[in-house]
């Protein structure tokens, strides 16, 4: 294997576990409510955000740097359903909808004002930026991190709504929120939880991008935020799993697009991401791991 | 062991129940019989916490204290005994049969206890038993039914409320389920309030019986008055 497709598949795995992580919340909170929470992808930009106030403040070692940021996603995500959502309970769809909306252009303009509009270049911490060799390409260690992490994140959270009794909830409120009342199972806390665990993921994404690309600002969640949703939609909406693979498919494309394609047509490579969402969804509307209206009824 | 007096109910604009008085004995089998919108569903979804309270007096008394259901959530009348069996079944099809029962049990952090109530249903339902694993939305309407009851029951309930547990059901079937229903009254004295269209068998069953027309308790009386009252026949009982 030549080490620019080494080097090449290191980067989509990177780019596609990234996707995969915000993807995953997207999922999650769909699949409970079937709310499709447009202010997700700047859970994200408030990660990156957190990543580099504690870098700058100087005093966070850093082993502990991951779990502040995870803790921090997890309360704004929380927070973002105590405040935007809450309050329209039982509301019809459409309204969570303008919600979710509001909630993503509040945060934007919220940072563009505290933050500043001009985006900021930090450096990571030395440890997260070695560099290594594997198999004569050079890659950086941060781009076989993320993978690891995310494939870490995606089979715990896999085994905690497969196997215990929350997550068995979860599955039982997705399919039918009236029986999962009268089992006592209260709606509410779950929903507040898959809002913060999503967030939490959003973080953590938001932390990696950060220490990836080396430069954040405050719109920085709206285009990967944009681009996770559809990885949740070529996957099916609503399954983990379809999540994870559809963020996956969309990080090797766009990196394949780029890596491969002539440079003069590089800089369209989201219209050809874009492209290739149309064909998926042509050919299965439901998505890779959707099940379609009528195996659901 | 339930006391309603009273009970008026709004849903939307309309006035679904409008004076609603009720009791129900501990141990005892209590059924609500009337035609389809008299009321008896919301009776039910009230008695749960699902719906709010335009005015009138519930207290479920569990021997060791008198509840107001008025101002108790849905999640702490499911802890204090009040189980809802819901109109059709309601079982959760993409989940295993073991998850639905153990969702049954999802207040209970007696884990070992759950274990127990949940093999000794298997042993009442070996069917149930043997598919454990597989998807409840592959078991038959009355397998399903089987299993909605048994979620029900491990959840051990002071008072069982059953929504219309012969809906769709074959009547040898339904007869199945009823059969099943008196035993455990019987032997497990658990208290049960059964909203059913199918009338005679509900009279037979019930120690106690109402009947609702237009959001009224209209009649009441034994199971077997109710059978043997001209009236309930003609309205009720009586062919076509």
């Amino acid at each position: 294997m030549s080490d620019y497709l080494i080097q090449q598949i290191v980067n989509g795995l990177s780019l596609g576990s990234l996707y995969a992580l915000v993807a995953i919340g997207f999922s999650l909170i769909y699949g409970v409510i079937r709310l499709v929470n447009f202010a997700h992808g700047d859970l994200m930009m408030i990660g990156a955000y957190m990543t580099f106030g504690l870098v700058a403040s100087g005093v966070v070692p850093w082993v502990a740097l991951p779990l502040l940021v995870v803790a921090g996603g997890f309360a704004a995500g929380g927070l973002i359903e105590r405040v935007a959502f809450r309050s329209i309970t039982g509301a019809p769809m459409i309204t969570g909808f303008i919600v979710t909306l509001s909630a993503s252009i509040a945060i934007q303009n919220l940072a563009l004002i505290f933050l500043g509009s001009q985006p900021r270049n930090f450096n990571f911490p030395e440890v997260f930026r070695m560099r290594l060799s594997l198999g004569g390409a050079d890659v950086a260690l941060i781009d076989l991190v993320i993978p690891v992490v995310t494939l870490l994140c995606a089979l715990a959270l896999t085994t905690f709504i497969r196997k215990t009794r929350v997550g068995i909830a979860i599955r039982a409120v997705a399919e039918n929120p009236f029986a999962a009342q009268l089992m006592g199972i209260s709606i509410g806390r779950l929903v507040f939880l898959v809002f913060a665990v999503g967030g939490a993921l959003a973080a953590l994404a938001g932390l990696f991008w950060s220490g990836k690309y080396g430069q954040i600002n405050p719109l920085m969640g709206f285009l990967p935020g944009l681009k996770a949703f559809l990885a949740t939609i070529i996957g099916g909406v609503g399954s983990l799993p379809g999540a994870i693979v559809g963020g996956y498919i969309l990080g090797f494309s766009e990196i394949a697009f780029v890596g491969f394609l002539p440079s003069e047509y590089s800089g369209y490579r989201d219209a050809f991401v874009f492209g290739l969402l149309i064909l998926i969804l042509l050919v299965r509307p439901q998505g890779l791991f959707g099940e379609s209206e009528q195996e659901r009824a | 062991m339930l006391r309603v007096e009273d009970l008026h109910v709004t849903r939307g604009h309309t006035k679904v129940l409008q004076g609603i008085d009720l009791t129900v004995q501990a141990g005892e089998i209590a059924t609500l019989i009337g035609a389809n919108g008299a009321g008896k569903t919301t009776t039910l979804m009230t008695l749960s916490g699902l719906l709010p309270v335009a005015s009138g007096l519930l207290e479920l008394d569990t021997g060791h204290g008198t509840i107001d259901i008025k101002r108790t959530k849905a999640v702490d009348l499911v802890r204090a005994g009040i189980v809802h069996c819901p109109e059709g079944r309601q079982i959760f099809g993409r989940l295993s049969i073991e998850e639905n029962l153990y969702l049954g049990a999802y207040l209970s952090d007696d884990r070992t206890r759950v274990a127990k109530a949940i093999s000794d249903l298997y042993e009442q339902f070996p069917i149930l038993g043997e598919r454990r694993a597989m998807k409840a939305g592959n078991l038959s309407g009355g397998e399903q039914m089987m299993l909605a009851i048994g979620r029900a029951l491990v959840a051990e309930p002071k008072l069982l409320l059953l929504d219309e547990p012969s809906l769709g059901l074959a009547p040898q079937i339904t007869e199945e389920i009823f059969a099943f229903l008196e035993e455990l009254n019987r032997e497990k004295d658990v208290t049960m309030l059964i909203v059913e269209q199918n009338a005679m068998l509900a009279l037979e069953l019930a120690d106690r019986a109402f009947v609702m027309e237009n959001g009224r308790i209209v009649l009441n009386g034994t199971g077997k008055e109710l059978l043997d009252d001209p009236a309930v026949f003609e309205a009720y009982l009586g062919v076509g």
